[in-house]
């Protein structure tokens, strides 16, 4: 058996959307949560599979797209520290702040330096002793693990010009925020990589207190329709409960060893989402005994005052009540060669996969 | 950012693995993963091996969906 080929065979596709035509009767909005799903979404044309009583729609899984302007500004006004050298994963660099980018602070003559890994901000440090490393931390779950291990590196090798500034995110608080503001969504289609290191229980309240359906899911469009097959059996059947399609990665505890570090380095605060405002209990700051790594202490600097891009409603795409097309920005003067806003700028932005598999040729 | 990749350890050297994607091997760290062995299929983000992949579960899935389609053949 060819497994991975299993995963994104054409037959299978048609044997779960079959089973869904077949199956579901009451109309569903599941919304997605994660970038990679978004992705999948557009570029496999699950959408166009599926009977009319369910409708996708992407929520605010994309790290780039969820870090707010006021974080942009403050890496952006580190970058122009003559000593800083930013440490980057590469989506972030395009991303629009109030005023300028750190694409635009590169092309400046800031440093600013693309890497792959959080250890190598950490090697970068040790490389560079008379500059100060700053390695911006964004993401949910899936890479709080990657900056816990760097920051613990840093410190086990004594440097004291290694400093993260983190906006990393957790999920949960921002699936429930989304229902208390009263968006529309029936189920949960959860994402996988943040599963396998959380486990499956942290969904277990969206299930319990707002009786949302929550499936785990993969990446490949085999997964992602048999999870959306899983949801129908869930809302059809009246049964609402966390379960995983994704089960050759995801362990229902999850990764032990990856939430152990988490809890050691890092600890929940409030934070600012895109579009979403301040979300209690949705950040992740890090812990008093690694405090000193902070840039955003350690390395004071004037921010400028936070500004959106006027007419620019990424803040609604990413709650997932409007869509790309709504924008009248979308693929007129907001293009993934010149992005707007920041649903625009990653891969993983709804806006971008939706430029990118043709939602404006319709 | 956020897309993770299976791939296949070639090698391992303390912290730090080699993993295969086919066209490209690329270094992991290995921090969050117990008993790594060479041949073990993984799933990497963001330059850290996330968890194994379980492969005898990829099949089982798989073996739902022969299941699935011989229903809708008698069905129909």
């Amino acid at each position: 058996m060819n497994i991975p080929a299993g995963f994104k065979s054409g037959r299978n596709c048609t044997v779960l959307a079959n089973q869904i035509r077949a199956e579901s009767k009451t109309p569903a909005v599941i919304m997605e949560v994660c970038g990679g799903h978004t992705m999948a979404l557009y570029r496999c044309g699950i959408p166009s599979l599926l009977p009319s009583t369910i409708r996708m729609v992407s929520g605010p899984g994309c790290p780039v797209c969820v870090s707010d302007v006021r974080f942009i500004d403050r890496a952006v006004a580190l970058s122009r520290l003559p000593d800083v050298i930013i440490a980057t994963y590469g989506d972030l660099i395009r991303v629009p702040g109030s005023t300028s980018s750190l694409e635009k602070e590169k092309a400046s003559g800031a440093s600013i330096r693309i890497i792959w890994s959080a250890l190598d901000a950490v090697a970068m440090a040790a490389a560079n002793p008379d500059r100060r490393i700053v390695f911006l931390g964004i993401g949910f779950e899936t890479t709080i693990p990657g900056t816990a291990i760097a920051v613990r590196e840093a410190k086990k090798a004594g440097l004291s010009n290694f400093f993260t500034f983190c906006s990393h995110k957790i999920m949960p608080p921002a699936m429930a925020a989304l229902i208390d503001e009263g968006v529309s969504i029936d189920a949960y289609l959860c994402p996988g990589h943040v599963s396998v290191v959380t486990g499956s229980a942290i969904y277990a309240p969206i299930a319990a207190d707002y009786h949302k359906p929550c499936v785990i899911s993969g990446f490949e469009p085999v997964d992602i329709l048999q999870s959306i097959l899983m949801i129908t059996r869930q809302i059809e059947s009246g049964r609402v409960a966390v379960e995983i399609q994704y089960t050759r990665a995801v362990h229902p505890e999850g990764n032990r060893r990856a939430q152990a570090l988490i809890a050691e380095v890092f600890s929940p605060c409030d934070d600012w989402w895109r579009g979403l405002g301040v979300i209690a209990g949705s950040g992740m700051r890090l812990a008093d005994a690694y405090r000193r790594f902070d840039a955003a202490e350690a390395i004071p600097v004037t921010v400028e005052e936070p500004r959106e891009a006027a007419g620019c409603i990424c803040g609604s795409i990413l709650k997932g009540v409007r869509m790309p097309a709504d924008c009248r920005l979308f693929a007129a003067t907001c293009t993934p060669d010149n992005p707007v806003g920041a649903c625009m700028v990653s891969s993983e932005g709804a806006c971008a996969a939706a430029y990118q598999y043709g939602a404006h040729e319709k | 950012m956020c897309l993770g990749i299976p791939g296949k350890v070639v090698w391992i050297n303390g912290d730090i693995a080699g993993v295969d994607f086919g066209e490209v091997v690329v270094e992991a760290g290995t921090h969050i993963v117990d008993d790594l062995s060479v041949g073990d299929y993984v799933l990497v983000h963001s330059g850290y091996i996330l968890e194994k992949l379980d492969m005898d579960e990829a099949r089982k899935t798989l073996e739902l969906f022969d299941e699935l389609a011989r229903v809708q053949q008698e069905a129909s």
